[in-house]
């Protein structure tokens, strides 16, 4: 670890670097709208208007705060640290994507855009995208990749309820990163009356910034509650990450905290010894792709590679560029769990607490469930359970061979 | 002179064409044959979100066949070898190009013979992660500037720019609408305002009455996926046919006023 900066807050700089990611890595078309949107940013975070509005819809509309939860259960089953957890899967359309897409679906309507796309993996961004293009009254497309589609079904119908038109894309490996790349051809293309809503904290500078900003809600509301409820702040942070949203949107509140350590779990698939993960962090190296600087996994002539997960919400092969410099000033620790842990951590919630997460918050369970033992009992893990599962049980009830 | 200047030295007819798809020597021979002045070599990668279908299904096609980085450098050294005179670019994206450092990259292309650069995904505000080692190793880095580069922009995309500059004459993808003739006049007339490069059209232009629309108004003008659709379908055929819309394309371009 080099030399400490005064505040891990301050990134990124005016130019969208997080240190040597992030930036703005667009085709020339879009660069104007990537400034546009900057500028418009800005006046909207000094917009108290702006604010209040976003804060209403998220009272009202999603239903936050989220309560903080104190998993007694787990923590008996585990033996060792308290575990809380931050409900976010209780939000409306059950995830933390919404927060996100409430903030940015107010950034289009600010810029007079009419018209919304956005690239969904797991299915949950599409349909948060397509609730808040709903509760707006805007047109709305939603690019997927084919397999997705096949596997998220249930996503896709909702989508489809709600008014989304949803593409498959068939390009490349018909995943999360095709979808993107159809977001992007879509956007250039339509640039003058198209707002593209992102669904994680990746993409070129504003996007890594102002969803992270949306999504810190989670973390902020977590620090006021954790010091109302325990007295004290937690000593370590677990979330999952795929592009890496939920897990700023905990993380970043905190990040000036220097007692309270953080843990950001990747998906390992079938082994980070193999080809068949999404751990970009642990098994990728730096490169450009989908607009910004960051860990990405590629092969040795800079081809990007699919990533591998159970979960579809995690198989993207890069991650928002924030998390690949707190991994290199060492403020932030990342680990990776395997499918079948994550299909454990998944059962054992279920049958402790009575909750059934999602696939991707599985991960951080797992992850939880390894670090917890070896933590003494008045020490406290506080996880972001950043969605719920009802969308994973067909997937699951494959996985342990039950037909339904 | 540079081979920039002399092919621009009057209307040139810009060819496009995906490396590793098919017998990439035998279809750039027919391109030069046919009449092509500039060789605009496309380095193939998973992720060509700016492509539309045709070079997209092209990109595939040549990875599919396993072409590598060190493949494309030898398609562009051997051409280099074959044809001294024509100039030769290389277009694509950033992170096959970056993989091993830009001076690597930089160095390797000088040495196979390439005189310009043409990155998609990286705009002037990150110049720095590629433009200078070009510079440096005499490479010219050229750069797009398309209908959404405003006034108060584009002496910032001409700033660093070398070559031609490449005019993307709709927003949008590759190789799907053609853009309104007006608008490209206004356009190039614009970017000609500001700057003494040569100014070339692509994007949408497939046939030879486009072609000599736009060198009516510009330096030069590039196709791309009506050759790439070419190689798609005529695979080991595809030379012959790639020489005859070459040449009508270049009579058309040459011939214009």
């Amino acid at each position: 670890m080099t030399e400490q900066p005064n505040s891990f807050k301050n990134q990124p700089d005016e130019r969208g670097h997080f240190g040597q990611f992030g930036g703005r890595y667009v085709a020339e078309t879009l660069m104007p709208l990537i400034l546009d949107l900057e500028k418009e940013y800005r006046a909207a975070q000094a917009d108290p208007a702006f604010k209040a509005e976003f804060d209403d819809l998220l009272e009202h509309y999603v239903g936050r705060p989220s309560p903080l939860y104190f998993a007694e259960r787990l923590t008996e089953a585990l033996g060792g640290a308290q575990i809380w957890f931050k409900r976010d899967e209780l939000n409306h359309t059950g995830a933390h994507k919404i927060n996100n897409c409430i903030g940015q679906i107010l950034l289009a309507i600010r810029m007079g855009k009419t018209r919304i796309i956005a690239e969904t993996g797991a299915g949950q961004h599409g349909v948060a995208t397509a609730t808040v293009c709903a509760r707006f009254g805007l047109p709305c497309v939603i690019y997927m990749g084919a397999e997705d589609v096949k596997r998220q079904s249930p996503n896709v119908f909702r989508m489809k309820l709600l008014g989304a038109e949803v593409v498959p894309v068939t390009s490349g490996g018909a995943t999360l990163k095709d979808a993107m790349n159809e977001g992007l051809r879509d956007w250039v293309a339509n640039v003058h009356d198209t707002f593209y809503i992102i669904g994680t904290a990746a993409g070129p500078h504003p996007y890594p910034e102002l969803v992270r900003d949306f999504q810190s809600v989670i973390g902020k509301e977590a620090r006021a509650q954790m010091l109302s409820r325990a007295g004290r702040l937690p000593d370590l942070l677990i979330a999952c990450i795929g592009g890496g949203s939920n897990a700023l949107g905990l993380f970043h509140p905190f990040l000036d905290d220097p007692d309270v350590k953080m843990l950001g779990v990747e998906a390992a698939g079938h082994g980070l010894d193999g080809d068949e993960h999404a751990a970009s962090l642990l098994g990728g190296v730096p490169g450009i792709l989908h607009g910004n600087k960051t860990y990405l996994l590629q092969d040795e002539d800079g081809q990007i590679t699919e990533g591998h997960s159970i979960s579809a919400g995690l198989d993207y092969p890069g991650i928002g560029p924030e998390h690949a410099w707190l991994k290199e000033s060492g403020r932030v620790e990342y680990t990776a769990v395997t499918d079948e842990e994550a299909l454990d951590g998944f059962q054992l919630l279920c049958r402790t607490e009575g909750i059934i997460p999602a696939l991707e918050p599985s991960h951080a369970i797992a992850a939880v469930a390894k670090r917890a033992k070896e933590m003494p009992e008045d020490s406290i893990i506080l996880m972001n359970l950043c969605g719920r599962g009802d969308k994973d049980i067909f997937t699951v009830a494959e996985k342990l061979g039950v037909e339904i | 002179m540079t081979r920039f200047s002399s092919a621009f030295s009057a209307p040139a007819l810009v060819c496009f064409i995906t490396a590793g798809d098919g017998d990439t020597a035998a279809n750039l021979d027919a391109l030069v044959e046919g009449g092509a002045d500039v060789i605009e070599l496309g380095m193939p990668f998973t992720d060509p979100m700016a492509d539309g279908p045709a070079i997209q299904a092209a990109n595939l096609r040549s990875l599919g066949a396993g072409t590598t980085t060190a493949d494309v450098l030898q398609i562009a050294t051997d051409f280099r070898a074959r044809h001294p005179d024509v100039p030769l670019v290389l277009m694509g994206y950033a992170n096959p190009m970056i993989r091993r450092g830009p001076e690597w990259f930089a160095d390797a292309a000088k040495k196979a013979g390439v005189d310009g650069v043409i990155c998609v995904d990286i705009p002037p505000e990150e110049d720095e992660e590629l433009g200078p080692a070009l510079r440096d190793s005499g490479i010219a880095p050229i750069r797009l500037a398309t209908p959404t580069t405003d006034a108060a922009r584009l002496p910032q995309v001409l700033n660093g720019s070398q070559g031609f500059v490449y005019y993307v004459s709709v927003a949008g993808i590759t190789g799907k609408q053609q853009a309104a003739q007006a608008s490209i006049e206004d356009n190039v007339a614009r970017i000609k305002q500001s700057t003494d490069l040569p100014v070339a059209v692509g994007f949408g232009v497939r046939t030879p009455e486009q072609a000599a629309d736009i060198a009516r108004v510009a330096d030069g003008v590039v196709v791309g996926s009506a050759l790439v659709e070419i190689v798609g379908e005529f695979g080991k055929d595809a030379p012959a046919k790639l020489k005859e819309l070459t040449s009508a394309l270049a009579a058309a371009v040459h011939t214009a006023q």
